[in-house]
Protein backbone atom coordinates (compact mmCIF):
# COMPACT_ATOMS: atom_id res chain seq x y z
CA UNK A 1 0.00 0.00 0.00
CA UNK A 2 1.33 3.42 -0.87
CA UNK A 3 1.23 6.28 1.59
CA UNK A 4 -1.80 8.12 0.19
CA UNK A 5 -4.34 5.32 0.57
CA UNK A 6 -3.05 4.79 4.12
CA UNK A 7 -3.86 8.38 5.02
CA UNK A 8 -7.20 8.10 3.24
CA UNK A 9 -7.90 4.87 5.06
CA UNK A 10 -7.27 6.42 8.48
CA UNK A 11 -9.37 9.44 7.62
CA UNK A 12 -12.33 7.44 6.35
CA UNK A 13 -12.02 4.95 9.23
CA UNK A 14 -12.10 7.75 11.81
CA UNK A 15 -15.15 9.27 10.15
CA UNK A 16 -16.81 5.85 10.07
CA UNK A 17 -16.31 5.47 13.83
CA UNK A 18 -18.37 8.61 14.24
CA UNK A 19 -21.00 7.29 11.83
CA UNK A 20 -19.97 9.62 9.04
CA UNK A 21 -18.80 9.48 5.42
CA UNK A 22 -16.47 11.91 3.69
CA UNK A 23 -19.22 13.36 1.49
CA UNK A 24 -21.72 13.64 4.35
CA UNK A 25 -23.96 10.78 3.25
CA UNK A 26 -25.66 8.25 5.51
CA UNK A 27 -24.15 4.76 5.35
CA UNK A 28 -27.09 3.43 3.32
CA UNK A 29 -27.55 6.46 1.11
CA UNK A 30 -26.88 6.66 -2.64
CA UNK A 31 -25.36 9.66 -4.34
CA UNK A 32 -27.52 11.70 -6.71
CA UNK A 33 -28.63 9.65 -9.72
CA UNK A 34 -29.22 11.18 -13.15
CA UNK A 35 -30.52 9.23 -16.14
CA UNK A 36 -30.66 10.51 -19.71
CA UNK A 37 -31.96 8.30 -22.53
CA UNK A 38 -31.82 8.32 -26.35
CA UNK A 39 -28.49 10.12 -26.45
CA UNK A 40 -27.06 8.16 -29.41
CA UNK A 41 -29.34 8.24 -32.44
CA UNK A 42 -27.38 5.52 -34.29
CA UNK A 43 -28.02 3.03 -31.48
CA UNK A 44 -31.31 1.12 -31.08
CA UNK A 45 -31.34 2.30 -27.46
CA UNK A 46 -28.95 4.33 -25.34
CA UNK A 47 -28.56 5.93 -21.94
CA UNK A 48 -26.16 7.97 -19.88
CA UNK A 49 -26.26 7.39 -16.13
CA UNK A 50 -24.49 9.50 -13.55
CA UNK A 51 -24.16 8.33 -9.97
CA UNK A 52 -22.37 11.22 -8.30
CA UNK A 53 -19.32 11.79 -10.50
CA UNK A 54 -19.36 8.31 -11.98
CA UNK A 55 -20.60 8.42 -15.54
CA UNK A 56 -21.52 5.50 -17.80
CA UNK A 57 -22.86 5.40 -21.35
CA UNK A 58 -24.57 2.28 -22.66
CA UNK A 59 -25.58 1.69 -26.26
CA UNK A 60 -27.81 -1.12 -27.53
CA UNK A 61 -27.25 -2.37 -31.09
CA UNK A 62 -29.30 -5.13 -32.71
CA UNK A 63 -28.49 -7.35 -35.59
CA UNK A 64 -29.95 -10.46 -37.24
CA UNK A 65 -27.89 -13.59 -36.67
CA UNK A 66 -28.01 -17.31 -36.01
CA UNK A 67 -29.35 -18.69 -32.71
CA UNK A 68 -27.32 -21.02 -30.50
CA UNK A 69 -28.04 -24.66 -31.33
CA UNK A 70 -29.24 -25.40 -27.78
CA UNK A 71 -31.83 -22.59 -27.91
CA UNK A 72 -32.97 -22.41 -31.54
CA UNK A 73 -36.07 -20.31 -30.78
CA UNK A 74 -34.41 -17.73 -28.64
CA UNK A 75 -32.70 -14.42 -29.36
CA UNK A 76 -29.12 -13.84 -28.27
CA UNK A 77 -27.74 -11.17 -25.95
CA UNK A 78 -24.12 -10.26 -25.33
CA UNK A 79 -22.67 -7.72 -22.92
CA UNK A 80 -19.28 -6.07 -23.20
CA UNK A 81 -17.67 -3.44 -20.98
CA UNK A 82 -14.65 -1.30 -21.67
CA UNK A 83 -12.73 0.48 -18.94
CA UNK A 84 -11.37 3.03 -21.37
CA UNK A 85 -8.40 5.22 -20.31
CA UNK A 86 -10.61 8.29 -20.71
CA UNK A 87 -12.35 7.45 -17.43
CA UNK A 88 -9.46 7.16 -15.01
CA UNK A 89 -5.68 7.65 -14.86
CA UNK A 90 -5.47 4.01 -13.78
CA UNK A 91 -7.29 2.45 -16.74
CA UNK A 92 -4.99 1.27 -19.50
CA UNK A 93 -5.72 0.79 -23.17
CA UNK A 94 -5.95 -2.75 -24.46
CA UNK A 95 -8.25 -5.75 -24.38
CA UNK A 96 -10.61 -6.01 -21.38
CA UNK A 97 -8.83 -7.19 -18.21
CA UNK A 98 -10.46 -9.17 -15.43
CA UNK A 99 -12.16 -6.13 -13.82
CA UNK A 100 -13.89 -5.18 -17.06
CA UNK A 101 -14.87 -8.79 -17.67
CA UNK A 102 -16.31 -9.20 -14.15
CA UNK A 103 -18.27 -5.96 -14.60
CA UNK A 104 -19.71 -7.07 -17.96
CA UNK A 105 -20.59 -10.50 -16.61
CA UNK A 106 -22.32 -9.21 -13.47
CA UNK A 107 -24.40 -6.78 -15.55
CA UNK A 108 -25.10 -9.55 -18.07
CA UNK A 109 -26.19 -11.97 -15.36
CA UNK A 110 -28.55 -9.45 -13.75
CA UNK A 111 -30.30 -9.03 -17.10
CA UNK A 112 -30.03 -12.52 -18.55
CA UNK A 113 -30.87 -14.73 -15.57
CA UNK A 114 -33.78 -12.61 -14.45
CA UNK A 115 -35.18 -12.82 -17.98
CA UNK A 116 -35.56 -9.06 -18.43
CA UNK A 117 -35.24 -9.39 -22.20
CA UNK A 118 -37.88 -11.77 -23.47
CA UNK A 119 -35.46 -13.56 -25.76
CA UNK A 120 -38.14 -15.95 -27.07
CA UNK A 121 -39.87 -12.93 -28.61
CA UNK A 122 -36.70 -12.15 -30.55
CA UNK A 123 -36.87 -15.26 -32.70
CA UNK A 124 -37.50 -14.45 -36.35
CA UNK A 125 -37.24 -17.94 -37.82
CA UNK A 126 -36.52 -20.95 -35.55
CA UNK A 127 -33.01 -22.38 -36.01
CA UNK A 128 -32.25 -19.82 -38.70
CA UNK A 129 -32.59 -16.20 -37.71
CA UNK A 130 -32.89 -14.41 -34.40
CA UNK A 131 -32.21 -10.92 -33.12
CA UNK A 132 -28.87 -10.45 -31.42
CA UNK A 133 -28.87 -7.75 -28.75
CA UNK A 134 -25.49 -6.16 -28.09
CA UNK A 135 -25.17 -4.27 -24.81
CA UNK A 136 -22.01 -2.17 -24.90
CA UNK A 137 -20.99 -0.44 -21.68
CA UNK A 138 -18.70 2.55 -21.93
CA UNK A 139 -17.27 3.90 -18.68
CA UNK A 140 -16.73 7.64 -19.20
CA UNK A 141 -15.83 8.89 -15.71
CA UNK A 142 -14.87 6.65 -12.81
CA UNK A 143 -15.70 7.66 -9.25
CA UNK A 144 -16.66 4.30 -7.79
CA UNK A 145 -19.62 1.88 -8.00
CA UNK A 146 -19.43 0.94 -11.66
CA UNK A 147 -21.61 -2.14 -11.09
CA UNK A 148 -24.76 -0.17 -10.25
CA UNK A 149 -24.12 2.62 -12.75
CA UNK A 150 -23.51 0.13 -15.57
CA UNK A 151 -26.54 -2.03 -14.67
CA UNK A 152 -28.81 0.97 -14.43
CA UNK A 153 -27.55 2.43 -17.71
CA UNK A 154 -28.02 -0.94 -19.43
CA UNK A 155 -31.62 -1.16 -18.17
CA UNK A 156 -32.44 2.43 -19.16
CA UNK A 157 -30.99 1.79 -22.63
CA UNK A 158 -32.91 -1.48 -23.03
CA UNK A 159 -36.17 0.06 -21.83
CA UNK A 160 -35.98 2.78 -24.47
CA UNK A 161 -34.69 0.51 -27.28
CA UNK A 162 -36.67 -0.16 -30.44
CA UNK A 163 -36.34 -3.34 -32.45
CA UNK A 164 -35.16 -2.23 -35.93
CA UNK A 165 -37.77 -4.39 -37.68
CA UNK A 166 -37.55 -2.21 -40.80
CA UNK A 167 -34.28 -4.01 -41.56
CA UNK A 168 -36.12 -7.29 -42.15
CA UNK A 169 -37.15 -8.27 -45.67
CA UNK A 170 -40.75 -9.32 -46.40
CA UNK A 171 -40.17 -13.03 -45.80
CA UNK A 172 -38.49 -12.36 -42.51
CA UNK A 173 -41.23 -9.97 -41.43
CA UNK A 174 -43.91 -12.59 -42.19
CA UNK A 175 -42.02 -15.26 -40.34
CA UNK A 176 -41.42 -12.95 -37.37
CA UNK A 177 -45.11 -11.98 -37.23
CA UNK A 178 -46.15 -15.65 -37.14
CA UNK A 179 -43.61 -16.35 -34.45
CA UNK A 180 -44.89 -13.46 -32.31
CA UNK A 181 -48.53 -14.40 -32.85
CA UNK A 182 -47.74 -17.87 -31.59
CA UNK A 183 -46.03 -16.44 -28.51
CA UNK A 184 -48.63 -13.87 -27.63
CA UNK A 185 -51.55 -16.25 -28.27
CA UNK A 186 -51.43 -17.80 -24.84
CA UNK A 187 -54.74 -18.07 -23.01
CA UNK A 188 -55.59 -14.97 -21.08
CA UNK A 189 -53.82 -12.57 -23.41
CA UNK A 190 -56.15 -10.06 -25.00
CA UNK A 191 -56.31 -10.30 -28.78
CA UNK A 192 -56.11 -6.52 -29.01
CA UNK A 193 -52.71 -6.64 -27.34
CA UNK A 194 -51.43 -9.15 -29.88
CA UNK A 195 -52.71 -6.98 -32.73
CA UNK A 196 -51.11 -3.92 -31.23
CA UNK A 197 -47.76 -5.65 -30.86
CA UNK A 198 -47.78 -6.96 -34.43
CA UNK A 199 -48.87 -3.57 -35.72
CA UNK A 200 -46.02 -1.82 -33.91
CA UNK A 201 -43.63 -4.29 -35.52
CA UNK A 202 -44.73 -3.03 -38.93
CA UNK A 203 -44.61 0.58 -37.82
CA UNK A 204 -40.93 0.22 -37.06
CA UNK A 205 -41.24 1.27 -33.46
CA UNK A 206 -41.53 -2.14 -31.92
CA UNK A 207 -40.21 -1.79 -28.38
CA UNK A 208 -37.82 -4.43 -27.14
CA UNK A 209 -40.01 -6.98 -25.28
CA UNK A 210 -39.03 -6.67 -21.62
CA UNK A 211 -40.12 -7.78 -18.18
CA UNK A 212 -39.77 -5.90 -14.92
CA UNK A 213 -36.06 -5.49 -14.30
CA UNK A 214 -34.18 -6.17 -11.05
CA UNK A 215 -32.24 -3.22 -9.65
CA UNK A 216 -28.66 -3.72 -8.57
CA UNK A 217 -27.29 -2.13 -5.39
CA UNK A 218 -23.68 -2.49 -4.29
CA UNK A 219 -22.30 -2.11 -0.77
CA UNK A 220 -18.73 -2.22 0.46
CA UNK A 221 -17.27 -2.92 3.88
CA UNK A 222 -14.32 -1.13 5.45
CA UNK A 223 -13.24 -0.76 9.06
CA UNK A 224 -16.31 -2.75 10.18
CA UNK A 225 -18.86 -0.46 8.63
CA UNK A 226 -20.90 -1.21 5.52
CA UNK A 227 -21.69 1.60 3.14
CA UNK A 228 -23.94 1.67 0.09
CA UNK A 229 -22.79 3.11 -3.27
CA UNK A 230 -19.10 3.55 -2.44
CA UNK A 231 -17.22 6.52 -3.83
CA UNK A 232 -13.82 5.86 -5.36
CA UNK A 233 -12.00 6.66 -2.10
CA UNK A 234 -14.21 4.25 -0.20
CA UNK A 235 -13.81 1.61 -2.87
CA UNK A 236 -10.02 1.93 -2.69
CA UNK A 237 -9.96 1.00 0.98
CA UNK A 238 -12.82 -1.53 0.79
CA UNK A 239 -12.21 -4.99 2.21
CA UNK A 240 -15.29 -6.66 0.78
CA UNK A 241 -18.01 -5.82 -1.72
CA UNK A 242 -21.51 -7.20 -2.24
CA UNK A 243 -23.86 -6.53 -5.15
CA UNK A 244 -27.50 -7.49 -4.68
CA UNK A 245 -30.10 -7.17 -7.44
CA UNK A 246 -33.70 -7.19 -6.25
CA UNK A 247 -36.98 -7.19 -8.18
CA UNK A 248 -40.20 -5.23 -7.74
CA UNK A 249 -41.47 -7.78 -5.17
CA UNK A 250 -38.35 -7.41 -3.06
CA UNK A 251 -37.03 -10.84 -4.09
CA UNK A 252 -33.35 -11.41 -4.79
CA UNK A 253 -32.44 -11.92 -8.47
CA UNK A 254 -28.63 -11.79 -8.62
CA UNK A 255 -25.68 -11.42 -6.27
CA UNK A 256 -21.94 -11.03 -6.49
CA UNK A 257 -19.50 -10.87 -3.61
CA UNK A 258 -16.10 -9.39 -4.40
CA UNK A 259 -12.70 -8.59 -2.85
CA UNK A 260 -10.73 -10.57 -0.30
CA UNK A 261 -12.57 -9.52 2.90
CA UNK A 262 -15.60 -11.31 4.30
CA UNK A 263 -19.13 -10.67 5.60
CA UNK A 264 -20.93 -12.55 8.35
CA UNK A 265 -24.50 -13.75 7.87
CA UNK A 266 -26.04 -10.84 9.80
CA UNK A 267 -24.15 -8.38 7.64
CA UNK A 268 -25.32 -10.07 4.46
CA UNK A 269 -28.92 -9.87 5.62
CA UNK A 270 -28.52 -6.22 6.46
CA UNK A 271 -27.03 -5.52 3.03
CA UNK A 272 -29.94 -7.30 1.35
CA UNK A 273 -32.42 -5.23 3.34
CA UNK A 274 -30.80 -1.90 2.39
CA UNK A 275 -30.50 -3.10 -1.21
CA UNK A 276 -34.25 -3.69 -1.35
CA UNK A 277 -34.96 -0.24 0.12
CA UNK A 278 -32.60 1.53 -2.27
CA UNK A 279 -33.77 -0.68 -5.15
CA UNK A 280 -37.30 0.70 -4.71
CA UNK A 281 -36.10 4.30 -4.88
CA UNK A 282 -33.88 3.67 -7.89
CA UNK A 283 -36.69 1.83 -9.68
CA UNK A 284 -38.85 4.93 -9.34
CA UNK A 285 -36.10 7.13 -10.78
CA UNK A 286 -35.59 4.66 -13.64
CA UNK A 287 -39.29 4.43 -14.52
CA UNK A 288 -39.69 8.18 -14.39
CA UNK A 289 -36.82 8.65 -16.83
CA UNK A 290 -37.87 6.00 -19.35
CA UNK A 291 -41.47 7.20 -19.33
CA UNK A 292 -42.95 4.08 -17.78
CA UNK B 1 -16.99 10.27 -60.67
CA UNK B 2 -20.75 10.58 -60.95
CA UNK B 3 -22.65 10.64 -57.71
CA UNK B 4 -25.61 8.28 -57.52
CA UNK B 5 -27.66 10.69 -55.43
CA UNK B 6 -28.29 14.43 -55.79
CA UNK B 7 -26.17 16.32 -53.29
CA UNK B 8 -27.51 19.81 -54.15
CA UNK B 9 -31.11 20.92 -54.49
CA UNK B 10 -32.33 23.40 -57.14
CA UNK B 11 -31.46 26.37 -54.89
CA UNK B 12 -27.86 25.20 -54.57
CA UNK B 13 -28.46 24.10 -50.99
CA UNK B 14 -26.92 20.87 -49.70
CA UNK B 15 -28.82 17.79 -48.45
CA UNK B 16 -29.04 19.13 -44.91
CA UNK B 17 -29.94 22.60 -46.13
CA UNK B 18 -26.48 24.11 -45.72
CA UNK B 19 -24.81 26.56 -48.08
CA UNK B 20 -21.55 25.34 -49.68
CA UNK B 21 -19.39 27.26 -47.21
CA UNK B 22 -21.47 26.54 -44.12
CA UNK B 23 -20.42 24.36 -41.17
CA UNK B 24 -22.68 21.92 -39.39
CA UNK B 25 -23.82 23.00 -35.95
CA UNK B 26 -21.12 22.74 -33.29
CA UNK B 27 -21.54 22.58 -29.52
CA UNK B 28 -18.57 22.55 -27.15
CA UNK B 29 -18.59 21.91 -23.40
CA UNK B 30 -15.43 22.18 -21.30
CA UNK B 31 -14.53 20.16 -18.20
CA UNK B 32 -17.24 17.49 -18.42
CA UNK B 33 -15.28 14.75 -16.62
CA UNK B 34 -14.04 14.94 -13.05
CA UNK B 35 -11.20 12.41 -13.14
CA UNK B 36 -9.35 13.78 -16.15
CA UNK B 37 -6.93 16.71 -15.88
CA UNK B 38 -8.82 18.37 -18.71
CA UNK B 39 -11.81 17.30 -20.79
CA UNK B 40 -14.17 18.39 -23.51
CA UNK B 41 -17.47 17.18 -24.94
CA UNK B 42 -18.09 18.21 -28.51
CA UNK B 43 -21.02 17.77 -30.87
CA UNK B 44 -20.37 18.50 -34.52
CA UNK B 45 -23.46 17.81 -36.63
CA UNK B 46 -24.26 14.18 -35.82
CA UNK B 47 -20.81 13.52 -34.33
CA UNK B 48 -20.44 13.23 -30.58
CA UNK B 49 -16.92 13.11 -29.15
CA UNK B 50 -15.36 13.30 -25.70
CA UNK B 51 -11.69 14.06 -25.15
CA UNK B 52 -9.83 13.64 -21.86
CA UNK B 53 -6.23 14.60 -21.07
CA UNK B 54 -4.06 12.88 -18.46
CA UNK B 55 -0.52 13.91 -17.58
CA UNK B 56 2.17 14.92 -17.91
CA UNK B 57 3.10 11.71 -16.06
CA UNK B 58 5.89 9.20 -16.28
CA UNK B 59 5.77 7.45 -19.63
CA UNK B 60 5.17 3.73 -19.25
CA UNK B 61 6.57 1.37 -20.51
CA UNK B 62 9.91 3.06 -19.96
CA UNK B 63 11.31 2.31 -23.39
CA UNK B 64 8.76 4.76 -24.80
CA UNK B 65 10.33 7.61 -22.79
CA UNK B 66 12.16 10.35 -24.60
CA UNK B 67 14.95 11.85 -22.44
CA UNK B 68 14.54 15.23 -24.14
CA UNK B 69 10.79 15.72 -24.28
CA UNK B 70 7.33 14.40 -23.44
CA UNK B 71 5.63 11.98 -25.76
CA UNK B 72 2.07 12.69 -26.86
CA UNK B 73 -0.05 9.63 -26.72
CA UNK B 74 -3.37 10.25 -28.44
CA UNK B 75 -5.81 7.37 -28.56
CA UNK B 76 -8.81 7.66 -30.88
CA UNK B 77 -11.46 5.06 -30.14
CA UNK B 78 -14.96 4.49 -31.48
CA UNK B 79 -17.71 3.14 -29.25
CA UNK B 80 -19.26 -0.10 -30.49
CA UNK B 81 -22.62 1.65 -30.83
CA UNK B 82 -21.29 4.77 -32.57
CA UNK B 83 -21.88 3.55 -36.11
CA UNK B 84 -24.73 1.99 -38.12
CA UNK B 85 -23.41 -1.59 -37.94
CA UNK B 86 -21.96 -2.42 -34.53
CA UNK B 87 -18.19 -2.00 -34.50
CA UNK B 88 -16.15 -4.60 -32.65
CA UNK B 89 -14.63 -2.99 -29.54
CA UNK B 90 -10.93 -2.21 -29.55
CA UNK B 91 -8.55 -0.51 -31.94
CA UNK B 92 -8.55 -1.43 -35.62
CA UNK B 93 -6.12 -0.31 -38.32
CA UNK B 94 -8.14 2.82 -39.08
CA UNK B 95 -8.28 4.04 -35.48
CA UNK B 96 -4.57 3.29 -34.97
CA UNK B 97 -3.70 5.43 -37.96
CA UNK B 98 -5.94 8.28 -36.80
CA UNK B 99 -4.41 8.03 -33.31
CA UNK B 100 -0.96 8.34 -34.85
CA UNK B 101 -1.64 11.39 -37.02
CA UNK B 102 -3.47 13.14 -34.18
CA UNK B 103 -0.58 12.41 -31.76
CA UNK B 104 1.85 13.89 -34.27
CA UNK B 105 -0.34 16.94 -34.84
CA UNK B 106 -0.60 17.65 -31.11
CA UNK B 107 3.12 17.06 -30.48
CA UNK B 108 3.88 20.16 -32.53
CA UNK B 109 1.88 22.55 -30.36
CA UNK B 110 2.56 21.16 -26.88
CA UNK B 111 5.75 22.45 -25.19
CA UNK B 112 6.96 18.86 -24.89
CA UNK B 113 10.54 19.92 -24.10
CA UNK B 114 9.31 21.01 -20.66
CA UNK B 115 8.53 17.44 -19.61
CA UNK B 116 11.32 15.00 -20.49
CA UNK B 117 10.49 11.30 -20.06
CA UNK B 118 6.81 12.10 -19.50
CA UNK B 119 3.75 11.19 -21.48
CA UNK B 120 0.71 13.34 -22.08
CA UNK B 121 -2.22 11.06 -22.80
CA UNK B 122 -5.07 12.34 -24.89
CA UNK B 123 -8.03 9.98 -25.03
CA UNK B 124 -10.64 10.63 -27.68
CA UNK B 125 -13.87 8.65 -27.58
CA UNK B 126 -16.30 8.83 -30.46
CA UNK B 127 -19.76 8.14 -29.03
CA UNK B 128 -21.54 8.74 -32.31
CA UNK B 129 -20.00 9.05 -35.76
CA UNK B 130 -21.29 10.87 -38.82
CA UNK B 131 -18.38 11.88 -41.07
CA UNK B 132 -15.58 14.07 -39.79
CA UNK B 133 -14.86 12.30 -36.50
CA UNK B 134 -11.10 12.91 -36.68
CA UNK B 135 -11.70 16.66 -36.99
CA UNK B 136 -14.25 16.58 -34.17
CA UNK B 137 -11.89 14.48 -32.04
CA UNK B 138 -8.84 16.66 -32.60
CA UNK B 139 -10.82 19.84 -31.99
CA UNK B 140 -12.11 18.38 -28.70
CA UNK B 141 -8.57 17.29 -27.80
CA UNK B 142 -7.30 20.84 -28.31
CA UNK B 143 -9.87 22.18 -25.85
CA UNK B 144 -9.11 19.39 -23.35
CA UNK B 145 -5.38 20.22 -23.49
CA UNK B 146 -6.16 23.85 -22.69
CA UNK B 147 -8.55 22.80 -19.91
CA UNK B 148 -5.82 20.58 -18.46
CA UNK B 149 -3.49 23.55 -18.27
CA UNK B 150 -0.84 21.83 -20.39
CA UNK B 151 1.56 24.46 -21.80
CA UNK B 152 0.67 24.79 -25.48
CA UNK B 153 1.69 27.23 -28.18
CA UNK B 154 -1.86 27.43 -29.50
CA UNK B 155 -5.18 25.61 -29.35
CA UNK B 156 -5.17 23.27 -32.33
CA UNK B 157 -8.32 23.04 -34.39
CA UNK B 158 -9.44 20.87 -37.30
CA UNK B 159 -11.94 21.12 -40.11
CA UNK B 160 -12.44 19.47 -43.49
CA UNK B 161 -13.33 20.72 -46.93
CA UNK B 162 -14.27 18.50 -49.84
CA UNK B 163 -15.66 18.29 -53.32
CA UNK B 164 -19.17 17.18 -54.20
CA UNK B 165 -20.66 17.35 -57.67
CA UNK B 166 -17.63 19.33 -58.85
CA UNK B 167 -18.05 22.01 -56.26
CA UNK B 168 -15.77 22.65 -53.32
CA UNK B 169 -17.72 22.71 -50.04
CA UNK B 170 -16.96 23.00 -46.35
CA UNK B 171 -17.32 20.19 -43.79
CA UNK B 172 -18.71 17.13 -45.59
CA UNK B 173 -21.74 15.38 -44.07
CA UNK B 174 -22.26 11.62 -44.11
CA UNK B 175 -23.83 11.29 -47.57
CA UNK B 176 -21.50 13.88 -49.02
CA UNK B 177 -18.53 11.90 -47.72
CA UNK B 178 -19.88 8.63 -49.14
CA UNK B 179 -20.94 9.99 -52.52
CA UNK B 180 -18.60 12.95 -52.91
CA UNK B 181 -15.42 13.23 -54.96
CA UNK B 182 -12.84 14.35 -52.41
CA UNK B 183 -12.30 14.97 -48.70
CA UNK B 184 -9.53 17.15 -47.27
CA UNK B 185 -9.38 17.19 -43.45
CA UNK B 186 -6.79 19.55 -41.98
CA UNK B 187 -5.74 20.68 -38.52
CA UNK B 188 -4.01 23.99 -37.97
CA UNK B 189 -2.48 26.15 -35.33
CA UNK B 190 -4.87 29.09 -35.85
CA UNK B 191 -2.45 31.78 -34.60
CA UNK B 192 0.13 30.99 -37.28
CA UNK B 193 -1.92 29.02 -39.83
CA UNK B 194 0.68 26.26 -39.69
CA UNK B 195 -0.76 22.97 -40.88
CA UNK B 196 -0.51 20.21 -38.25
CA UNK B 197 -2.51 17.50 -39.98
CA UNK B 198 -3.51 17.02 -43.55
CA UNK B 199 -5.04 14.04 -45.25
CA UNK B 200 -6.80 13.85 -48.55
CA UNK B 201 -8.61 11.25 -50.57
CA UNK B 202 -10.42 11.49 -53.86
CA UNK B 203 -9.58 13.74 -56.76
CA UNK B 204 -8.84 17.48 -56.77
CA UNK B 205 -7.26 19.69 -59.42
CA UNK B 206 -4.59 22.10 -58.21
CA UNK B 207 -7.08 24.98 -58.37
CA UNK B 208 -9.69 23.00 -56.49
CA UNK B 209 -7.09 22.14 -53.87
CA UNK B 210 -6.28 25.82 -53.35
CA UNK B 211 -9.97 26.63 -52.93
CA UNK B 212 -10.56 23.67 -50.62
CA UNK B 213 -7.57 24.49 -48.44
CA UNK B 214 -8.64 28.12 -48.14
CA UNK B 215 -12.16 27.04 -47.25
CA UNK B 216 -10.96 24.49 -44.67
CA UNK B 217 -8.73 27.16 -43.10
CA UNK B 218 -11.71 29.49 -42.91
CA UNK B 219 -13.70 26.70 -41.24
CA UNK B 220 -10.86 26.09 -38.76
CA UNK B 221 -10.91 29.74 -37.71
CA UNK B 222 -14.67 29.70 -37.14
CA UNK B 223 -14.34 26.55 -35.01
CA UNK B 224 -11.35 28.07 -33.21
CA UNK B 225 -13.54 30.97 -32.06
CA UNK B 226 -16.09 28.47 -30.73
CA UNK B 227 -13.33 26.63 -28.83
CA UNK B 228 -12.15 29.83 -27.19
CA UNK B 229 -15.69 30.92 -26.32
CA UNK B 230 -16.34 27.56 -24.65
CA UNK B 231 -13.13 27.75 -22.61
CA UNK B 232 -13.82 31.33 -21.56
CA UNK B 233 -17.34 30.37 -20.58
CA UNK B 234 -16.09 27.77 -18.12
CA UNK B 235 -13.40 29.92 -16.55
CA UNK B 236 -15.34 33.17 -16.55
CA UNK B 237 -18.20 31.49 -14.71
CA UNK B 238 -15.79 30.53 -11.97
CA UNK B 239 -14.69 34.15 -11.60
CA UNK B 240 -18.27 35.25 -11.07
CA UNK B 241 -18.88 32.78 -8.24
Amino acid sequence: MTITPLIKHDYLAKLAERGKRADGREFNEFRNIEIETNIISKAEGSARVKIGNTQVVVGIKMDVGEPYSDSPESGVMTTAAELIPLASPDFEAGPPRENAIELARVVDRGIRESGVIELDKLCIEPEEKVWIVFIDIHIIDYDGNLFDAASLAALAALMTAKVPSNRLNDDETNSYEKQLEKLYSIPGVDEAIIKKQIESLKNEDFPLPLKEPPISCTSVKYNNVIVMDASLDEEEIAEARLTVATDENGDIRAMQKGLSGSFDVEEIKKVIKTSIDNGKKIREILYKNVGK
Amino acid sequence: MKPDIKLFDSDGKRLDGRKPDELREIKIEVGVLHRAEGSCYLEWGGNKAIAAVYGPREAIPRHTQNPLRAIINARYNMAAFSVEDRKRPGPDRRSREISKVISEALAKIVLTERFPRASIDVNIEILEAEAGTRCAGLTAAGVALADAGIPIRDIPVACAAGKIENQVVLDLGKDEDNHGDADLPIAISPRTNEILLMQMDGHLTLDEFDTALELAMKGCHIVSDLQKKAILKKYQNIEEV
